[in-house]
C-alpha cells in the first residue's frame, strides 16, 4: 500500500482483467439482492434463473465467493438483522417475522445456531449491557481514552461510581 | 511481549456518516455506540470477521485533543487522501470490489495486477484510503 498520489500517478499496472467478469457481476447482484430483499419471501431458484444459471453452478460459485450457500447466506443475514432489532428493544417473535422468518421455533433454532446463543438470551444480555452502559457508560471505554478526552474529569453524564 | 493489537483509531470527520459507510456499506460490526455527554459518542466497530479488533471511530473536532489549528490541519489532510489506515482482505476481490462500488464507495483505483498480487484502493468518507487485497496475497 502507498499514499494515493503515488497510486493514480502509476502508469505501469494495468487494471486485471477480470476472470468470468459477467459471472461475478451476476453472483455479487443476487448477494446484493438477498441483502435488500432478506425479509421477503425469496425464492432462491428464481435468483439463479434471473442469473442464467444453472442451480448448481450458483450455488458453486456464490460459496467459491462468500464462503457459505445462498441460503446460508440467506440465514445469516436475516439473523444479523434480527440481533439488531433485538438490540433495538423488539421482541423475539416481533424480530422472527420482521426478518422473513414464519415460524418462531424455526428462527429459534437457526438464530443459536448462527448466534451461539437463543434470541432471548441474546436479547437478555444486550439489555442489561445498555442499561449498564446508560447507568456507567465510562465502563465500556478504555480509561486511557477516556483520560485522553476529558471524559474523567466531566463525567457528570455518568450515574455509576467508575 | 506484545501479543494482539486490539484497538486501533481511524481518524473521522463525522462519526454519523463514518457509522453508515463502515457500518452499511463495508459490512462492520458496530460494537460500542455509547453517547459520552452532549457532543460526545464512544463509537467503535470490527471488522465481520475480527470481533477482537475494535477501530475506534474517532471525531476530528476542536476538542481537549484537538487544539483549533491541528482540528483544522488534519481535516484538511484527512480529506486531501494522505492517511492511509491500512489492508483490509477479503475472499475475492473482484466480487468485493464489484459490491462496494454498488453501495457507492468511491475507489481510487480498480482490482489491478501489482507484483505483490491484486490490489484495489478506495476512500472511506471522510477520505482516508485503504487497500484492498485478497487474503491469498498473504499466503493464507
Amino acid at each position: 500500500m502507498n499514499n494515493i498520489s503515488r497510486h493514480s500517478n502509476s502508469k505501469k499496472t494495468p487494471t486485471v482483467e477480470y476472470p468470468r467478469f459477467y459471472l461475478y457481476i451476476r453472483i455479487v447482484q443476487a448477494k446484493l439482492f438477498i441483502d435488500n430483499n432478506y425479509a421477503e419471501e425469496i425464492d432462491l431458484d428464481n435468483i439463479s434463473d434471473e442469473a442464467y444459471f444453472s442451480k448448481f453452478h450458483f450455488i458453486r460459485l456464490f460459496k467459491s465467493i462468500y464462503g457459505k450457500t445462498p441460503h446460508q447466506y440467506l440465514i445469516s443475514v436475516r439473523v444479523e438483522k434480527a440481533q439488531q432489532l433485538l438490540r433495538n428493544d423488539k421482541t423475539v417473535s416481533e424480530a422472527c417475522f420482521l426478518v422473513g422468518f414464519k415460524s418462531i421455533t424455526t428462527f429459534s433454532g437457526l438464530f443459536k445456531k448462527v448466534a451461539g446463543e437463543s434470541p432471548s438470551s441474546y436479547a437478555a444480555r444486550h439489555k442489561e449491557a445498555k442499561e449498564q452502559a446508560r447507568k456507567a457508560p465510562l465502563t465500556f471505554v478504555p480509561g486511557c481514552y477516556a483520560y485522553q478526552h476529558g471524559w474523567l474529569e466531566n463525567s457528570n453524564f455518568e450515574e455509576g461510581n467508575i | 511481549m506484545i501479543t494482539k493489537m486490539t484497538i486501533t483509531n481511524i481518524h473521522v470527520i463525522n462519526q454519523d456518516s463514518a457509522y453508515d459507510f463502515y457500518v452499511n456499506k463495508l459490512g462492520f460490526k458496530l460494537v460500542d455506540d455509547i453517547p459520552m455527554g452532549p457532543d460526545a459518542r464512544w463509537l467503535t466497530v470490527s471488522p465481520p470477521e475480527q470481533p477482537d479488533l475494535q477501530l475506534v471511530l474517532f471525531p476530528v473536532k476542536v476538542s481537549k485533543i484537538f487544539p483549533k489549528e491541528t482540528a483544522e490541519t488534519l481535516i484538511s489532510l484527512i480529506k486531501q487522501g494522505v492517511f492511509g489506515c491500512g489492508v483490509l482482505t477479503c475472499n475475492d476481490v473482484f466480487a468485493t470490489y464489484e459490491e462496494l462500488k454498488a453501495k457507492g464507495v468511491e475507489f481510487i483505483k480498480p482490482p489491478t495486477k501489482e507484483f505483490y498480487g491484486t490490489e484495489a484502493l478506495f476512500k472511506d468518507d471522510s477520505g482516508n484510503f485503504f487497500s484492498l487485497q485478497p487474503i491469498n496475497n498473504f499466503g493464507k
